[in-house]
């Protein structure tokens, strides 16, 4: 469907997600592919498994059934004796550190500085030295319009400004792909645009991203492919222009004649 | 928002509330201020009292308490209970962590032991627990490190030689003192936001390293209070190891009472250096909560001596309220420590 993914193999892979808390059936076998470079918007009403999804990726939550495979590699999985079974702790963190993920509440340490929160990662994770991880760091915080704002702890910042702080710590890791959970839903409505557009410039960079969002007018204008999920399922998908304009299910139509 | 124009906005009803609420000329409100001064005066006149006996009576025998203040088998009894908490706290700060892991664990096995430990340990005076510790060689006579269940030894120890009465002390308060610090763990661990350790798996992290760099870091200003308390609870809970004769503070006063009769003057010797070391504790426990608290707050709170002199103001001042949202915060704080604390 998309542009790119004809010839090369998919960046990222989902088959048969499904995910249940307990008698919650919340993904029923949710199938997707993404290519390198590519920007896919999820939209769908609270509780569409939007964020389920993304955090099945990266393993946050283990998939009921189903597969995620990065670059041709299952993650949080393997095969042993012919049957799958999860990685072992030390190998999924190796995997995470691979997927960068931006949450809707931020997370940002508390107890770290803005440039302490990016090198963290670096320094621990990918056993960086101090002094390249700040200089990275640097760098990261410059892009996101924050270099000024390297020594200040995070409750002395705006939301926009913790989002920021917080898209750079992912990218600190050379993520592959990045998942956005809902980024701006936490924000004051004036100031989503600072973020945006950070994740704006991402995605012209290339980035490859799996955005669960509300905002129809950043899905219009930077995705690739919108995605439409309603009760744990892909309803449609296509180009934003396609999806958004002129969606050809009835539940589609609904949810997007309630946005507007 | 600006925190005059605030301060101002909340005084102004307060002040009505109480102009309205205060009885003015009726009898009941001329009964009630007589009342009030009445219990004033009683408290007062016991006050000066006690006062009076304390300085007058014969048998403190203050010359024997300047004496033995400085005497130097109850110096070297002060410096034992110092050590004694310094070394229960340490272990019961190394078992209260493991334990609370323990109990936030996924694993049933894990978390019925922490739960049994905490269910000893809390539930058996540490005066008994000390007694039995003392007396651990009747009841199990080798103590051994090796395969259980007829599998090879590696290491085999006679309890007797183990358990001396320093050992059995420290050990006693430091158990003790484990399972109420793991419920301090505990609670300190769980303050934190789960967001932060999905932040932290997200960026590659293992449990166990986010648990270390970014996890208990952020509990420091929800475990130190309570910890704090405990440490003073403890310095005075040591004097238990006196029965086991244990030369502690107590202890040693003990001994030089028990020769020379002078019972009383030796207890106030006693109290006054618990009095002294619980007093520097507790500056000293005002001033980590206020380093550890940095991170929370955008103002820090008052210094010690500000606050102390504001409470000692308003004690002498029956009329005055203590006004500052702050007293209230740390009035209420203390009263969380207290119940955490027992």
């Amino acid at each position: 469907m998309s542009a790119h993914s004809a010839t090369e193999q998919p960046l990222l892979r989902l088959c048969g997600i499904h995910k249940r808390f307990g008698d919650n059936h919340v993904l029923r076998g949710v199938d997707l592919e993404l290519a390198a470079r590519e920007v896919v918007c999820l939209i769908g009403p609270s509780g569409s498994g939007k964020t389920t999804l993304l955090r099945c990726v990266n393993h946050l939550e283990v998939p009921t059934e189903g597969r995620a495979i990065l670059q041709g590699e299952l993650l949080g999985q393997y095969t042993r004796r012919g049957r799958l079974v999860p990685l072992p702790p030390r190998e999924l963190a190796a995997q995470r550190a691979a997927i960068g993920m931006v949450f809707q509440h931020f997370n940002l340490f508390d107890h770290k500085t803005a440039l302490e929160n990016v090198t963290e990662a670096p320094i621990q994770v990918a056993g960086m030295s101090k002094h390249e991880a700040r200089a990275i760091a640097g760098r990261l915080l410059e892009s996101v319009g924050l270099a000024e704002k390297a020594h200040a702890y995070p409750r002395q910042l705006s939301g926009g400004q913790k989002q920021r702080v917080a898209i750079a710590r992912a990218l600190a890791m050379s993520p592959k792909l990045m998942l956005f959970d809902e980024p701006t839903s936490a924000l004051d409505p004036e100031i989503v645009g600072e973020v945006l557009d950070v994740m704006r410039k991402l995605a012209h960079e290339g980035m490859t991203m799996l955005v669960a969002t509300h905002e129809m007018t950043f899905a219009r204008d930077v995705a690739d492919r919108v995605v439409f999920m309603d009760g744990g399922v892909i309803v449609e998908q296509g180009p934003p222009s396609q999806v958004l304009t002129a969606p050809s299910h009835e539940r589609t139509k609904r949810f997007l004649a309630r946005l507007l | 928002m600006d925190d005059s124009a605030s301060n101002s906005q909340a005084l102004v009803p307060t002040l009505d509330g109480h102009v309205e609420r205060r009885p003015k000329n009726t009898p009941a409100g001329v009964l009630l201020m007589v009342l009030k001064w009445m219990a004033r005066a009683v408290v007062l006149v016991v006050m000066v009292d006690v006062v009076r006996i304390l300085v007058t009576s014969k048998t403190i025998e203050w010359g024997t308490v300047a004496h033995y203040l400085t005497f130097g088998a109850i110096l070297a009894g002060a410096l034992t209970t110092l050590e004694l908490t310094v070394a229960g706290m340490a272990i019961g700060i190394g078992i209260g962590v493991v334990l609370a892991l323990m109990r936030l664990s996924p694993s049933t096995v894990m978390n019925a032991a922490a739960s049994a430990y905490l269910w000893f340990f809390r539930g058996t005076p540490l005066l008994v627990q000390i007694i039995f510790l003392y007396n651990l060689a009747s009841f199990i006579q080798r103590i051994t490190v090796g395969i259980p269940f007829g599998g090879p030894t590696f290491f085999s120890w006679n309890t007797n030689s183990l358990i001396t009465v320093t050992s059995a002390a420290v050990l006693a308060l430091g158990l003790n003192q484990g399972a109420y610090m793991c419920e301090i763990v505990r609670a300190g661990i769980l303050s934190v936001d789960e967001g932060q350790m999905e932040a932290s798996l997200a960026l590659g992290m293992t449990r166990r390293r986010a648990m270390r760099r970014i996890i208990l870091p952020q509990a420091m200003p929800v475990v130190i209070p309570p910890t704090g308390n405990n440490a003073i609870a403890l310095l005075k809970d040591s004097s238990l190891v006196s029965v086991i004769s244990m030369k502690e503070l107590l202890y040693q006063a003990q001994l030089i009472y028990s020769a020379q009769f002078n019972t009383i003057p030796l207890l106030v010797v006693v109290c006054i250096w618990y009095l002294a070391m619980t007093t520097v504790a507790s500056v000293g426990q005002y001033y980590l909560e206020r380093h550890f608290d940095r991170g929370s707050t955008r103002t820090p709170p008052p210094r010690f001596r500000t606050r102390f002199g504001r409470n000692l103001t308003s004690i002498l001042r029956p009329g005055a309220r203590m006004g500052s949202a702050s007293d209230v915060a740390a009035a209420a704080q203390a009263g969380q420590r207290s119940g955490l604390g027992s």
